[in-house]
C-alpha cells in the first residue's frame, strides 16, 4: 500500500481518512493535527508554561514528545498511584523519557503526600475506584500546576476518550458535562487552564505515532480498569466505527462545531475556598477533601461529618474532566 | 506464524501466506483497534505475511482516560 502523501510504502492507514502514510508522512500529519487543535481552541499562549500530565501510556508520552519539538515550554508531572507494579513500571518508563529528553519531571506520590494509595481506595471509598483515581488525578494536577507557577495543563486525552465521554453523557442526558465538555478549559479562580491538543487524533493514530517515535510506554492495562464504564463506551463506538469508518470523529468534533452551542447555558458556579485545602470549590469542602477524608477515615473541620455523594453521579463519569469533582457539585 | 497478542500477554500459532486482514479476522481483531508489528516495523492490513514472520499485535484501546 502506498503513502497518500509521497511514493513511499505505508505504514499506518487511517480508514476514516480513507488514507495511508508512511512513516514520515504520517508523523507530519499527527504534528499537523496538533498544531491545529492547539490554534483553532489557542491551547498555549506565547511565554506559557505548560505542565503536561504524564502516566507512561501512548497518549500522555506522545504529547509531551510533541509539544517538546514544537518547542513550547514544557515540564512534567508524574502521579504515582500506588498501583503495584503497574505504577513501577510506569514510573520507570516517564522517568526514562524525560531523562531522554532532557525534560523536566515532577514526581508526586499519593500514598506519601495524601495518605492513601488507589487500591485502598476503591476499596474503602463510596465511589468507584476509577471515579477516585479520576478526581485524586484532577486535584493533584491542578494543585503542582497552581504551585509551580504554570499557566496551561495539557491532558493526554484522545479522539477516543472524548466520543466515548460525550456518548456517555448523552447516553443520560447529563447536560451540564455534555455543556462544559471542551478542549479547552479557561483559568478560573484557583483552577488553571486546561486543555487537550490530542483530542482531534484516534487512539490507533496515538499509538502508532508513539510507536514510530521509538517511545517505550507502557501497553500493559491497569490491573483495576474492569468494569470502567468509559472503556465499555469506547467499545460500543468501535463497533459502530468497525462497521462506517469516521462515525466517532464525526460525532465529537461535530459536536464542537455544531452541537456544543446548543447546550450553552448561563454558568453560575460561584467558587470559594475549600474549608481544608483551600482549591476552588462550590461546597464547603472540596470533592476531593471529602472522597479523602471517607477513605482515611477522617472527618472535616468541626462540622458535621462528612456525606458523600451518591457513587453513580461518578461513578459513570470517571475518565473526565468532571465539574462536579472539582467544583462540588453542578449548578442546577 | 506465531503471533504475540498483548494484554494478557500470550502467543499463539495461525497459518501465515495471507494477508494481515485475513490473520486479523481469524483472531477476532478489528485492525483499527490494534498496531501490528513485525521486526520492529508497522505493517497494514493490506501486508502479506510468511509463515515464518513474528507479529506482535498490540491493542491500542485503554480504559479511564490518561
Ligand atoms: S483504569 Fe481506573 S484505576 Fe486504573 S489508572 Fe485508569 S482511572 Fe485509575
Ligand atoms: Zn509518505
Ligand atoms: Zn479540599
Amino acid at each position: 500500500m502506498k503513502c497518500r502523501r509521497c511514493p513511499g510504502t505505508a505504514v499506518i492507514e487511517l480508514r476514516r481518512h480513507n488514507a495511508a502514510f508512511c512513516k514520515r508522512c504520517f508523523s507530519e500529519v499527527f504534528v499537523e493535527q496538533v498544531r491545529k487543535a492547539i490554534r483553532r481552541f489557542a491551547m498555549i499562549g506565547a511565554g506559557d508554561r505548560v505542565l503536561v500530565a504524564v502516566s507512561g501510556g501512548k497518549d500522555s508520552l506522545a504529547l509531551w514528545d510533541v509539544l517538546l519539538d514544537l518547542g513550547y515550554d514544557v515540564d512534567g508531572l508524574y502521579l504515582g498511584l500506588g498501583i503495584g507494579e503497574y505504577s513501577d513500571r510506569s514510573r520507570e518508563v516517564t522517568a526514562s523519557f524525560a531523562e531522554s529528553r532532557g525534560a523536566q519531571l515532577t514526581v508526586v506520590d499519593l500514598a506519601e503526600e495524601y495518605g492513601y494509595d488507589i487500591p485502598t481506595a476503591g476499596r474503602k471509598g463510596a465511589r468507584s475506584t476509577c471515579a477516585v483515581c479520576g478526581l485524586s488525578k484532577r486535584y493533584v494536577f491542578n494543585k503542582a500546576a497552581v504551585d509551580g507557577g504554570y499557566d496551561v495543563i495539557a491532558t493526554g486525552h484522545n479522539l477516543d476518550d472524548e466520543a466515548a465521554t460525550l456518548l456517555g453523557n448523552t447516553l443520560r442526558w447529563k447536560t451540564e458535562y455534555i455543556a462544559r465538555q471542551s478542549p479547552s478549559l479557561a483559568a478560573e479562580t484557583g483552577m488553571v487552564k486546561k486543555v487537550k491538543p490530542l483530542h482531534r487524533l484516534s487512539e490507533l493514530e496515538t499509538a502508532a505515532f508513539a510507536f514510530l517515535r521509538g517511545i517505550d510506554y507502557v501497553v500493559d492495562e491497569c490491573p483495576l480498569v474492569a468494569g470502567n464504564t468509559q472503556l465499555r463506551h469506547k467499545e460500543a463506538m468501535n463497533a459502530i466505527e468497525a462497521s462506517s469508518p469516521g462515525t466517532k470523529a464525526e460525532f465529537f468534533l461535530g459536536y464542537l462545531d455544531r452541537g456544543k452551542a446548543l447546550f450553552a447555558r448561563e454558568d453560575d458556579v460561584e467558587l470559594t475556598p475549600c474549608g481544608e485545602c483551600g482549591q476552588p470549590t462550590t461546597a464547603r469542602y472540596c470533592a476531593f477533601c471529602r472522597a479523602r477524608a471517607q477513605v482515611l477515615g477522617e472527618r472535616l473541620g468541626e462540622g458535621p461529618p462528612v456525606v458523600v455523594e451518591d457513587r453513580d453521579v461518578v461513578a459513570s463519569m470517571s475518565g473526565e474532566v468532571m465539574p462536579i469533582e472539582i467544583y462540588g457539585r453542578a449548578p442546577a | 506464524m506465531k503471533v504475540t497478542l498483548r494484554n494478557p500477554d500470550r502467543e499463539v500459532d495461525v497459518p501465515g501466506g495471507r494477508a494481515i486482514r485475513e490473520v486479523l479476522d481469524e483472531l477476532g481483531v478489528s485492525a483499527d483497534t490494534v498496531l501490528v508489528i513485525r521486526d520492529g516495523e508497522l505493517v497494514t492490513r493490506h501486508d502479506h505475511v510468511a509463515e515464518s514472520d513474528q507479529l506482535e499485535v498490540r491493542p491500542v484501546i485503554s480504559g479511564g482516560g490518561p
